[in-house]
């Protein structure tokens, strides 16, 4: 069984810098006000690297990716 | 359910009930261990800060991530309520008994109690009684001044003013302290001593009616009944906010039969939360109290995250042209787009209580906001 | 000859060092300022600042061997990392030395950005406001050719790149839109005292 992942959004840490968006809109969307909305669930396989990547990328580190657990819906 | 009384001696117009007085009336503080956890439990006390979460509950999780502090949660940020402040301010010992018997259970060395900074009677009041105790128990307590904001009441705002002195809302949960409201912990104070709980809150009538202010009722008392205990509606009303700023409006129709029991609110998908009952008159516009509410809840966001911060002051913006230059569409479409948004995007609970009061208002008043006209609001008491 | 050629190759190498950490420094002032455009993503600014100073850092590490290995400089390993160690050039060698461990301070500290924590990289990152003026003035002081005209010409556009954006990123006010809303707020929650 492979291991699914969720994004979690540090909501202080995060300043709106967008670079999630930008590398991610497949599944992070930005609001009206540039801070990102991200589709919950867990992460596509085809999608982790560009995932990991946003991760990594976004400057203030707000980003995590965290383990689903069975069943558990991810938070925004 | 015991037939003590949160309120029970003296008229509460008489001052704070000395720890003698308190004494010959209840008897001293019973000696009651970590099994009180399992009396609390099987009480059924939920917790009276505005979650409603089970207090006994509570109490497990803290014991067995070995919490340090124990809040006495007495910041009471909420404008209308004033119960926390008033069991503070004349039932001071009651409040003590039950930190104490809440720190013991837990294990619990260091209490903090942490009263808001402009409530100069309640704190009085406590440090009298603190000054009244036996230096074994006063040893424990220290108080904090709870900045005079909203979300100074935030648990993890609490205990980040404990630790640090900034009144912050953080993403941690409260780790190593357990937070408990005031009125809860007077309630514990109670329930040691008969085994169960009083079957009585406290609740704070705002609005319109003839006599404002804190009531103990009985949890099979009705909205309606609560409001004859306060002197009868000033005019026949239009709606009633169940629950203070983060809670929901309801119809007056649908209000009135509501039993004022924190277990029925919730299966009807409302809560008692800090215990505040708004009735709203008939004359007053709901568009424009809503709007003006949501005024208030947007410059009390702590602007830590951008969904809440930008988020409720759009919201704001938008209900304040709705009820002052009147309904249009784009704004009731960005009120709900928007609200569908910010919720659950926050740090802390602030954008997601000021949203669900704006959907209930949304849903509630839905008529009236899709056609108001411009007009100047009412002020309300 | 032997000599001169390991020569030239120190101070091409230096010249695009200077080049390379002044790209990274304003693509780094770019990222803050949250420049974006018509084709180009904010992603691509600090990703660009991220690849720049690692090519910076082979160019340096040429110009640090080549320096080092030159018999005609007679310097030896050590005077690449502690400063002022060299007889040669004691003073603006040094200086390059001081620059060149602050950057490496910093490009450790990036790599392992993960396991310090934000804050803590952040703090250390601001010595690049150290690490290269230190560099540009190690520049002009080291060389042979230092008054020849392009390496003038090269260090003066480079420097006057960098001090014009700089300029901007210091006096166009915070690039955090909740930087004031946060510190007002912050002021009114701080410990009151009791009295």
């Amino acid at each position: 069984m492979s291991r699914h992942y969720e994004i979690v959004v540090d909501r202080i840490r995060c300043d709106g810098r967008g670079l999630c968006a930008e590398l991610l809109p497949e599944l992070i969307r930005l609001d009206d006000w540039g801070y990102p909305i991200i589709s919950p669930g867990p992460i596509p396989e085809h999608l982790m690297p560009l995932a990991e990547r946003a991760v990594e990328d976004c400057p203030v580190l707000a980003l995590t990716l965290r383990r689903t657990e069975q069943g558990k819906r991810a938070s925004r | 359910m015991s037939t003590m009384r949160l309120l029970a001696g003296r008229t509460l117009s008489a001052g704070p009930e000395g720890f003698a007085e308190h004494a010959a009336r209840l008897g001293h503080l019973p000696h009651a261990g970590r099994d009180l956890t399992e009396v609390v439990v099987r009480s059924g006390l939920t917790g009276r800060g505005g979650a409603g979460f089970p207090a006994g509950l509570k109490w497990r999780a803290a014991a067995a991530r070995h919490a340090q502090v124990l809040v006495v949660n007495g910041a009471e940020g909420e404008p209308h309520s004033k119960k926390d402040r008033l069991l503070m301010s004349t039932r001071p010992h009651l409040v003590l008994d039950g930190a104490l018997l809440a720190a013991r259970a837990v294990r619990v060395k260091e209490i903090v109690l942490y009263i808001g900074e402009h409530h100069t009677i309640a704190r009085a009041a406590m440090e009298r009684a603190l000054a009244e105790r036996p230096a074994a128990d006063r040893k424990h307590f220290r108080i904090a001044a709870a900045p005079a904001r909203y979300v100074s009441g935030d648990s993890s705002a609490a205990v980040h003013l404990v630790t640090t002195g900034i009144a912050l809302p953080t993403n941690a949960p409260a780790a190593p302290a357990m937070v408990q409201n005031v009125e809860t912990l007077a309630h514990v104070a109670l329930i040691a001593r008969s085994g169960e709980d009083t079957g009585t809150v406290l609740v704070t009538m705002a609005g319109g009616v003839a006599r404002p202010g804190v009531l103990e009722v009985e949890t099979s008392s009705t909205i309606a009944d609560a409001i004859a205990l306060a002197g009868g509606a000033t005019e026949p009303p239009r709606a009633v906010l169940m629950g203070g700023y983060f809670g929901a409006w309801v119809e007056i129709g649908q209000a009135q039969g509501l039993t004022l029991d924190p277990a029925a609110l919730r299966a009807r998908g409302l809560s008692l939360g800090c215990g505040v009952v708004g009735v709203l008159p008939g004359s007053h516009c709901p568009v424009c109290e809503t709007a003006g509410i949501m005024r208030y809840l947007a410059g009390e966001s702590s602007a830590q995250c951008g969904p809440c911060f930008f988020g409720l002051r759009a919201l704001a913006e938008a209900s304040g042209r709705i009820a002052t230059q009147g309904s249009n569409s784009e704004d009731l479409q960005r009120l709900h787009r928007w609200a569908a948004e910010v919720r659950g995007r926050g740090a802390c609970k602030h954008p997601d209580g000021a949203v669900m009061f704006l959907q209930s208002a949304l849903s509630t008043f839905g008529q009236e906001f899709a056609s108001h006209p411009a007009h100047r609001a009412r002020r309300s008491a | 000859m032997p000599d001169t050629f390991l020569w030239y190759v120190t101070r091409a190498a230096g010249a695009v060092s200077l080049v390379l950490l002044s790209g990274v420094v304003i693509l780094g002032l770019l990222s803050t300022m949250r420049v974006q455009g018509e084709g180009w993503p904010r992603f691509l600014t600090t990703g660009l600042h991220r690849n720049v100073a690692l090519i910076a850092v082979v160019f340096l590490f040429l110009h640090i061997v080549t320096a080092v290995v030159d018999p005609f400089t007679h310097l030896g390993w050590g005077a690449a990392l502690v400063p002022f160690s060299s007889y040669y050039r004691t003073f603006w060698l040094g200086l390059g030395v001081i620059a060149f461990d602050l950057l490496l301070a910093i490009i450790v500290t990036s790599l392992v950005r993960n396991f310090i924590g934000h804050r803590t990289w952040r703090a250390i990152h601001w010595l690049a406001y150290g690490s290269w003026p230190v560099a540009v003035i190690h520049g002009l002081g080291t060389g042979t050719d230092v008054w020849s005209f392009w390496f003038m010409l090269l260090t003066a556009t480079c420097a006057g790149i960098v001090l014009i954006v700089a300029g901007y990123r210091f006096m166009a006010g915070p690039f955090d839109p909740l930087h004031t809303a946060r510190a007002v707020f912050r002021g009114s929650v701080e410990k009151r005292e009791l009295p």
